[in-house]
């Protein structure tokens, strides 16, 4: 037990310990159980899912940021230099729940053509 | 300090689950009634409530609307680094399924008491048949069977111990019959709070993999792509469950050494197995009762020896080796019927594979017996019966045959015909 209690000891983890990435390599690296921390895109380019791309025309846009609020991805944010929003078409699957939902409707739902 | 209102005297079996429940300083006990379960939670209802625990303990009692939520609670209770309890039983756990099987993925060591009872598929039957449990076998749970009043308050007293070893964190699930244990009285001593909390883990803040934090949020159940580490993480639960060998040999080391009282090593209880010619291998009550059956084969000249399996998940492979090697001549005497399974039993399947893998071990004799499902009593003289059995196979080499036997498995306490039930019969089913 006491063996077993110390090995415990190193396990018990205070907040500092935690771990900040996970660079698994093998079986062996895994820890307990498959938690995943906050990186961008864990779970890949969700961009390429897309069938209509979301085009934002800024002479229309009144800066409400509806969009940026509505967006369930996260991927429009605020540009704080000129405080129009940027859509990241890495990762925007093309929803249009912006689009629906801009009360200016300056957001154009265009047709992807690859 | 608080005159506790019972330390020692008879008590229900589902009564002891709630004191060891409340004895193992459990944080979160999330509950939902269901026959023959009922009185588990009933019981804990009262003891948060009592003076003896409120003195010393805060327990969250959250009341479920579900079995499903229940386990939802545990899951989400645990992730945050709470010790929970709860228990279930039957269409229960089935409908606990789901989260039983986020328990073992997350890797989250709650303990889970059962009482078992016949699953309900028509044919409504609550009494005591391990077929509820054992249809879990392969969701990575650790399955224990409990044969007696004393071994329900100590086995989950250890859970906790074998759960939230750094080595194992898969949850456990003590099962012991429904009505038959869950619903009589016995003698229980309960262990003195102080004494209790030196033996139970000591509690921890949170886990090493999971935690509950803003600062630092972490997102359980994401998707992994069949590239990456999803097999890697399934072994790893198998791991773990291969880890709890060892953790629960010494988790009943200890309590032998400090409590004086134990069974076996955890995993097999041997009875009168030294100088054994045939092994009456079993689990649960009735395998306790086989020990009775061995006492009085023995006054008529037959030697045998009995033989309780503890812990089902993870299987005790070489202990059972041990005694199956010493003792080629086994009767496996099963309370869950596994349709379609090569003998009947999961049991006997799992033991006939152990023996197939070791050459010394290769021509063992395991004879399925299946009997008592459904809370059907399974009688001294059935279990007698099973041990001359044994000896006609011994002499003359071959299974004898008997009208009860089929598909080369012996169903005790079939209904032959040859006795008299047709009365009851009548007045059971009516006229139909």
């Amino acid at each position: 037990m006491t063996e077993e209690k110390k090995n415990w000891e190193l396990l018990r983890m205070n907040r500092e310990k935690r771990p900040k990435v996970q660079n698994w390599t093998s079986y062996w690296d895994l820890p307990y159980g498959p938690v995943s921390l906050p990186v961008k895109g864990s779970a890949g380019r969700t961009g390429d899912w897309r069938t209509f791309r979301p085009v934002v025309d800024n002479e229309k846009c009144i800066k409400c940021y509806f969009c940026y609020m509505y967006c369930p991805e996260g991927t429009i944010s605020v540009n704080d230099e000129t405080g129009f929003v940027e859509i990241d078409y890495n990762y925007c699957k093309g929803c249009g729940v912006c689009a629906t939902n801009c009360p200016k409707e300056c957001i154009d739902m265009e047709k992807e053509n690859k | 300090m608080v005159k506790p209102k019972f330390m020692e005297g008879p008590l229900k079996g589902n009564f002891a689950s709630a004191y060891a429940a409340m004895d193992a300083d459990v944080d979160v006990i999330t509950a939902y009634p269901i026959t023959p379960q009922t009185t588990v939670v009933e019981k804990l209802s009262e003891l948060v409530g009592e003076e003896e625990f409120t003195e010393r303990q805060h327990v969250e009692y959250v009341r479920m609307e579900s079995e499903h939520s229940v386990g939802a609670g545990l899951v989400g209770a645990s992730y945050a680094g709470a010790r929970t309890f709860t228990a279930t039983a039957g269409q229960g756990l089935l409908y606990m399924t789901e989260m039983v099987h986020w328990m073992t993925g997350a890797r989250l060591p709650p303990v889970v008491a059962i009482q078992t009872r016949g699953i309900t598929g028509p044919g409504w039957n609550i009494w005591a048949d391990y077929g509820d449990i054992l249809s879990l076998r392969d969701s990575g749970i650790m399955i224990q069977f409990i044969a007696s009043h004393q071994e329900i308050y100590d086995s989950i007293l250890q859970g906790f111990n074998i759960t939230e070893h750094p080595d194992v964190f898969l949850p456990l699930f003590p099962a012991y019959g429904g009505f038959v244990l869950s619903h009589t009285a016995k003698p229980v001593k309960r262990i003195p709070w102080e004494e209790a909390q030196k033996f139970v883990r000591p509690k921890t803040p949170e886990w090493p993999h999971v935690w509950v934090d803003g600062e630092r949020p972490i997102m359980s159940n994401a998707l992994i792509m069949p590239q990456n580490f999803y097999t890697e993480f399934r072994i790893k639960i198998h791991e773990a469950q291969m880890n709890a060998i060892p953790v629960i040999k010494d988790t009943m080391a200890e309590f032998e050494k400090t409590f004086g009282r134990g069974y076996g090593n955890g995993l097999v209880v041997p009875y009168k197995c030294d100088d054994a010619e045939v092994l009456l291998l079993g689990y649960g009550g009735n395998a306790l009762q086989a020990e009775d059956a061995v006492d009085k084969a023995r006054e008529q000249g037959y030697k045998a020896g009995a033989l309780r399996l503890r812990t089902y998940r993870p299987f005790p492979k070489e202990d059972l080796l041990h005694y199956i090697k010493k003792i080629p001549y086994v009767a496996v005497m099963e309370r869950a019927l596994a349709f379609g399974s090569p003998t009947g039993g999961a049991v006997s399947t799992d033991i006939m594979a152990i023996c197939q893998r070791d050459p010394k071990a290769r021509n063992a004799h395991i004879v399925p017996f299946i009997g008592g499902l459904g809370g059907r009593d399974v009688f001294l003289d059935e279990q007698i019966d099973q041990i001359k059995i044994l000896y006609e196979l011994k002499e003359k080499g071959e299974v004898p045959d008997r009208k009860y036997k089929m598909w080369d498995t012996f169903w005790t306490g079939l209904i032959t015909g040859d006795k008299k039930v047709e009365v009851e019969n009548q007045e059971y089913f009516g006229d139909i």
